[in-house]
């Protein structure tokens, strides 16, 4: 597989196993020939490329965390975070759908019984089937406890009824776990459910019209006396927000990854710009300014990247403050990838500012990292009163 | 049935390629290494075959140092089953007589109904070895094969030539050069990536080998007389636009016949 895209990606500050190059390889490559020439067209047409996810799904995209014994490829999240960056190198918003799929398949498979795992999983981790994640509603958000949608036991199955807001995949979906208030109010009432597009009573509303993440649909789900059998209830009733946020916790990880590859592309693209481009007689890299912003940046994603992988080791080894050390990885890296995004769109002056160039999608698709998966406002709640409550 | 695939590690074609002027040989550590894209095809084409088979074992083999290693990890993380790799510091600078004896000479016992190749590597362009193979093992030979399939005992394929395309077939076994009208190679699966470190890889050195018929005993390599540098680029003649920047242009353009 060759391709005529060259890249200078700084190299990370701590080793990968002999493994792990060999995934960042595979990665590369096809990210560099499925994704990357056709990203900008994608984002200009609002394309969703379901043939190309269903490639990804071939090579292990569609459960990369996932058990084996149901096709998962069974990495670890470390390998996952170095597979995220690299993918999102080629696309961020189809990287981060890619994401949210992962986070839906490993939900199954993780609080789903023999049954659920055997029957909904193996096809989401060949992306034959592709998954979304619904929690947030119009009146829930970043209090998600809050929400309202209804499940009614009835006989052999629940009723759902409700609206769910901003579902990345909505109406291509074919599953989707949503989670829904079948007791008290807070989040001790809430449970999951895997819902099949096919039910009766589901729909969904027009695509939004978004800033970014315009090669992956985003809308509201909406739940009208969707009849799910119990057989499709994920874990208890009332455990669904533990594992909502269980889920997050991946999920924020994958989206900081995703962050430092969409970040590190548009900086290798800026350092190339501002060696190439001579203004005042030189080159605008003989600029010290220059040369501090491109230090900056570099110092920065490097740090994101150390955190985001200690945050991957909390997973893998189970420590009692993943949660915390997910939030500070998202917080961190969403921030300063698109600080170094929106800076090196800058260093582009107003080639930056054209479609064609492909700096300006990173950062619109950036952005929204800093808002979704949890606002960093709420990492930061989530950070802070980890902290407060050691000394209470 | 057992397919072997010829595969080689080459130095990234994106790059520049540089030859050491002490040896005239190709300084390996100047670039990346890769595994050919035109072996990675013929791999491709075992693969696809093994697709619709699942009793065809396709095993890699290449010789080559001790880091060609990674073409065969390579290999077998896009689904070959195993791995042979012919490796000797006698064999370094090997020309295409020693390299076709050494291969054919692996190749003798190693129970191959079908060996598959490519035309020709991007490093060394001979387009020699397949049929250099052949007559060593007394195979028959299908080169510069652009369609392939297996038929009972036979293989088939298409070839194209500047006059007309035939089907040529052959009884097995066999060897099959391909070229890059082949499909391209497929990703390696992340199973696939982690699974190769399991899969066996034999390692043979030319002391193993009956590598040498009687009284033709050649550890040859080309005699390279003399290598130089390539002189950096001269004489070329800025035009500085004055008005007629576009005339003169078309002018040099004309005088080189580019137009």
């Amino acid at each position: 597989m060759t391709t005529t895209a060259v890249r200078e990606t700084s190299s990370p500050m701590y080793g990968l196993t002999d493994d792990q190059q060999s995934l960042v390889d595979m990665v590369r490559d096809f990210a560099q020939s499925a994704l990357q020439p056709n990203a900008i067209d994608w984002d200009q047409e609002k394309h969703f490329p379901v043939d190309v996810l269903r490639q990804a799904g071939e090579l292990g995209f569609g459960g990369i965390y996932v058990s084996e014994d149901v096709g998962g490829a069974g990495l670890t999240r470390a390998d996952a975070a170095l597979i995220f960056e690299e993918l999102a190198q080629g696309d961020t918003a189809i990287a981060a759908y890619i994401s949210i799929h992962n986070m839906v398949a490993w939900m199954i498979d993780t609080f789903g019984d023999d049954d659920q795992r055997a029957r909904w999983v193996p096809r989401l981790a060949a992306m034959e089937h592709l998954g979304s994640y619904c929690l947030t509603e119009p009146g829930a958000g970043s209090d998600a406890a809050a929400l309202s949608t209804a499940a009614v036991r009835d006989g052999d199955d629940y009723v759902l009824t409700g609206v769910k807001q901003f579902i990345s995949g909505a109406g291509v979906s074919d599953v989707y776990v949503v989670m829904a208030r079948t007791g008290e109010t807070g989040p001790n009432g809430i449970t999951a459910f895997i819902v099949s597009a096919e039910s009766p009573g589901l729909s969904f509303g027009p695509n939004e019209k978004k800033m970014g993440w315009n090669a992956q649909p985003t809308g509201q789900v909406l739940l009208d006396g969707v009849r799910v059998p119990a057989a499709d209830r994920l874990g208890a009733e009332g455990q669904g927000f533990s594992i909502a946020m269980k889920g997050l916790n991946g999920g924020r990880l994958n989206i900081a990854a995703c962050s430092l590859g969409g970040a590190q592309w548009a900086l290798d693209r800026a350092v190339h710009h501002i060696t190439e481009r001579h203004a005042f007689g030189a080159a605008l890299s003989t600029q010290q300014s220059l040369v501090f912003t491109i230090a900056d940046m570099e110092t920065e994603l490097q740090a994101a990247r150390l955190l985001v992988r200690s945050a991957a080791h909390s997973i893998d080894t189970g420590h009692p403050d993943v949660a915390t050390h997910c939030a500070m990885a998202k917080r961190f890296a969403t921030d300063v990838a698109f600080t170094a995004a929106n800076a090196a769109l800058q260093l582009h002056g107003g080639y930056g500012y054209l479609a064609e160039y492909g700096i300006e999608k990173v950062v619109r698709d950036l952005r929204v990292h800093q808002i979704l998966e949890g606002t960093n406002e709420i990492m930061k709640l989530i950070i802070g009163r980890a902290v407060l409550e050691k000394v209470s | 049935m057992r397919i072997i695939v010829l595969i080689k590690h080459v130095p990234d074609t994106w790059e520049e390629r540089v030859l050491d002027p002490d040896t005239g040989r190709l300084d390996r550590s100047a670039s990346d290494r890769v595994v050919d894209e035109i072996t990675e095809r013929a791999l491709e084409a075992a693969l696809a075959l093994k697709d619709r088979d699942k009793s065809i074992e396709v095993v890699a083999l290449t010789m080559g140092p001790s880091e060609s290693t990674g073409a065969i990890k390579k290999a077998l993380s896009m689904g070959a089953d195993s791995g042979i790799h012919l490796v000797d510091d006698a064999l370094a600078g090997a020309d295409a007589m020693t390299t076709a004896s050494t291969l054919a000479a692996a190749l003798r016992d190693a129970g191959a109904d079908l060996i598959i190749a490519g035309n020709e590597s991007t490093d060394g362009r001979g387009g020699m070895i397949p049929a250099m193979i052949a007559e060593h093992l007394g195979l028959p030979a299908l080169t510069f094969i652009s369609e392939l399939a297996i038929d009972g005992d036979r293989v088939r394929g298409e070839r194209a030539t500047e006059t007309a395309a035939s089907v040529v077939s052959a009884p097995l076994p066999a060897i099959v050069s391909i070229t890059e009208r082949m499909p391209e190679a497929r990703f390696p699966s992340f199973k696939g990536i982690m699974g190769a470190k399991k899969k066996p890889v034999a390692s043979h050195s030319f002391a193993d080998l009956d590598a040498a018929p009687a009284g033709s005993r050649s550890r040859g390599s080309s005699i390279v007389l003399t290598c130089e540098k390539r002189p950096g680029r001269t004489g070329a003649e800025p035009i500085v636009d004055d008005g007629t920047a576009g005339t003169r242009l078309a002018d040099f353009l004309v005088q080189q016949r580019l137009v």
